[in-house]
């Protein structure tokens, strides 16, 4: 079983705030760390790897600061790990970044692909689903669970809105993984030791065969026109008191918006 | 890159560094420069005291495109469905719609697929002038690949300037291969769609970042432009009994499907989980502590009518299951009283709650930044006030 784990490096998003009067990000200090959904496709690919063999290669397109998220991934358990850097591939939105992708996941081959639901920067949850689009390969979104692995063949659960599916499907497929899927491993010493000594193999433009017009920013059909911070209504009244008054005046004023 | 540093006028003063989300500004030689990082989000334009910071030429090679961009002209609306009936979220995209297509003077299309007349009749008096009707028994269930297909198929024939979708499980499944497929952009979870005046371009404005920051996104130069936007984020549109409109229906084909769906299992919990539904959520966080301060939610949600929210943290601790999650990762909700018990209030919660007609805040901490938001506020032990809140509405409602 050959599975692809696609992983993104992000800046820890919890941490960065916008600054009111400039319009511009305030990111000091904000580390970046693997997209933490996708840890979870990482933990995935490693338990279907150990009890059907095969291996699990993970990708990443980005500069090439995002080696250290593909030697964390080596140190969880990933046997291989591909890096995807040209500067043609800069200011990539969803379309371009999933044609990039799916055109290395051609020339390396898969049987599964695994995305993160979505990365915590850019937060679309678009990648994955166009990714299997430009593969031609079917995609399960959302999956909460693993239920059976066969060599052709997959049985899911997907989360929709007030429960989950139980959706089948061929192979080779691509699938976006949740939170509750699994508890990703902290990196053994083992892992650690092999991923010092890992080789990350690099691939260019070329090396993927890319139609150049369909890359990065000239190849993206959205823009980022503007960014600014989102406003907040600030009309706090705070209701002070015992906690017998406090409650007595929420009473009222729930009765007042007629909410009782 | 997007985005170039004219060098004679960078001074080095390395401001911008702290702009750019990515990473993507390095200094070499006492000069900034971009690097592969970057995502041309335009930050650090502003972030520049010297301005020396500018967009390239926006790509020469437009795309091969541009000279059919004039085909491109009414809205479309994909309307979902859920055994049979439309889901609320179509209802307020054929609002939102309704707006943009007057003021593109074109025409409202609504895609149907797996339901019938009636439902397509309701699409109608919703706003819809044309209902693309697919009745086939194989689009009653959702299947990505059968949608993709079809859709995909609808809009090349109709050639729509705009498509709107719900960023439901079902919508933000499917239409990323659609676009995928027609070459052209997709916004995700808008929270406002205008018209810009002088281009007739769609500004699409969305939160990232976790909702730490919000984004105005176009696509000046492929068609559709395609959008998706969360359920109850947009009001629903006017509704006329006597709205008359055209249903045409379409045939499809084999439809071929390499995925199945087995089953659908609901997930059953105390109280309603229908959040996009009700008019009171009580919501809990960290501060409640356990699945005793849950039981406690429950019973106050209960007295009120409502239904029980959670923030992430709570989630993640197992004391509520997911399907009460509200945030960026979770459900956007709009109830007439949300309130947000022990919960301090980080911004992915935030962006899924903040649009509430009113905000009750119960935190033990003062600075907790739920404050901000609240349209009123009690600094107290939540284990106090809830039930004593609970005690007295059942006292007011004779419960
Ligand atoms: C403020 C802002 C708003 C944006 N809005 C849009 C928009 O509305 N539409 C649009 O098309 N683009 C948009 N973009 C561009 C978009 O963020 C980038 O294309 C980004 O590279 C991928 O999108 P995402 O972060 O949303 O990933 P998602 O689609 O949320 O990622 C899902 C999964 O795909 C995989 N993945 C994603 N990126 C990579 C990668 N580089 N390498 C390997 N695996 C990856 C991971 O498994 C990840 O978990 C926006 C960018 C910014 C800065």
């Amino acid at each position: 079983m050959n599975i692809i784990v696609c992983i993104k490096q992000v800046p820890d998003t919890a941490e960065i705030r916008i600054n009111p009067e400039t319009n511009t990000l305030m990111r000091e200090g904000v580390p970046s760390i693997i997209n933490p959904f996708d840890l979870h496709a990482i933990e995935a690919a490693i338990q279907i790897r150990e009890q059907h063999g095969g291996k699990v290669v993970v990708l990443t397109m980005g500069p090439p600061q995002a080696e250290t998220s593909l030697r964390e991934a080596i140190s969880m358990g990933a046997d291989e790990a591909v890096l995807l850097s040209d500067r043609a591939f800069a200011g990539s939105d969803t379309w371009a970044t999933s044609y990039t992708l799916a055109q290395a996941i051609k020339k390396l081959g898969a049987d599964i692909v695994f995305c993160g639901k979505q990365a915590i920067d850019g937060d679309t949850a678009q990648v994955g689903p166009e990714t299997a689009e430009f593969l031609n390969i079917p995609h399960i979104s959302y999956i909460r669970k693993i239920e059976e692995v066969k060599d052709d063949y997959i049985k899911v659960e997907r989360l929709m809105d007030e429960g989950y599916d139980i959706v089948e499907s061929t192979l080779p497929v691509l699938l976006t993984v949740v939170r509750e899927l699994n508890q990703p491993r902290m990196p053994s010493l083992k892992g650690k030791m092999a991923a010092k000594k890992a080789e990350i193999k690099k691939m260019g433009m070329a090396d993927i065969e890319a139609d150049e017009n369909s890359l990065g920013l000239k190849g993206s059909p959205t823009q980022v026109k503007n960014i600014f911070a989102p406003e907040v209504k600030a009309e706090r009244k705070i209701i002070e008191g015992t906690p017998d008054e406090q409650v007595d005046i929420l009473i009222k004023e729930l009765k007042e918006i007629r909410c009782l | 890159m997007p985005v170039i540093v004219q060098v004679e006028k960078c001074s080095g003063c390395e401001t911008c560094l702290d702009s750019c989300p990515f990473d993507a500004i390095e200094f070499k030689d006492g000069k900034a420069y971009i690097n592969e990082y970057c995502n041309a989000c335009m930050s650090c334009l502003a972030g520049c005291p010297e301005g020396a910071i500018i967009e390239t030429e926006k790509s020469v090679q437009r795309s091969a495109f541009s000279n059919q961009l004039k085909d491109y002209k009414d809205v479309m609306v994909f309307a979902e469905q859920k055994d049979g009936k439309v889901v609320s979220v179509s209802y307020e995209l054929l609002g939102v719609g309704r707006r943009l297509s007057d003021e593109l003077g074109a025409n409202l299309l609504a895609a149907l697929f797996g339901a019938g007349e009636p439902e397509a009749q309701e699409l109608i008096r919703w706003g819809a002038d044309k209902v693309l009707l697919c009745s086939d028994s194989a689009l009653e269930q959702f299947n990505d690949d059968p949608y993709s297909e079809v859709l995909a198929k609808i809009i090349n024939e109709y050639k729509p300037s705009i498509v709107l979708a719900g960023a439901t499980p079902v919508g933000r499944s499917f239409i990323p291969r659609v676009a995928a497929r027609l070459r052209t952009g997709l916004t995700a979870d808008c929270t406002s769609l205008e018209i810009d005046k002088e281009t007739k371009n769609l500004l699409q404005v969305r939160p990232a970042f976790g909702g730490n920051i919000m984004a105005t996104i176009l696509c000046p130069d492929y068609r559709p432009q395609m959008a998706t936007v969360r359920p109850r984020v947009m009001k629903k549109g006017e509704y006329h009994a006597d709205r008359t409109g055209e249903i045409i229906n379409i045939n499809i084909g084999n439809a071929v499907s390499r995925t199945r769906v087995l089953d659908f299992i609901k997930e059953v919990s105390g109280v309603s989980v229908n959040l996009h539904e009700a008019d009171i959520i009580v919501a809990g966080g960290r501060g409640i502590g356990g699945e005793k301060g849950y039981k406690m939610l429950e019973e106050l949600a209960e007295a009120l009518g409502g239904a029980v929210g959670a923030s992430r943290a709570a989630v993640d601790e197992g004391w509520i299951p997911y399907s009460h999650q509200v945030g960026q990762t979770g459900k956007t909700v709009n109830p007439k009283v949300y309130f947000a018990c022990g919960i301090s209030g980080a911004v992915q919660h935030l962006v899924g709650m903040q649009s509430s007609d009113i905000i009750i805040a119960i935190n033990k901490n003062p600075e907790a930044p739920i404050f901000n938001v609240a349209t009123y506020g009690i600094v107290g032990d939540m284990f106090e006030i809830i039930p004593l809140l609970t005690r007295k509405i059942r006292e007011v409602k004779n419960l």
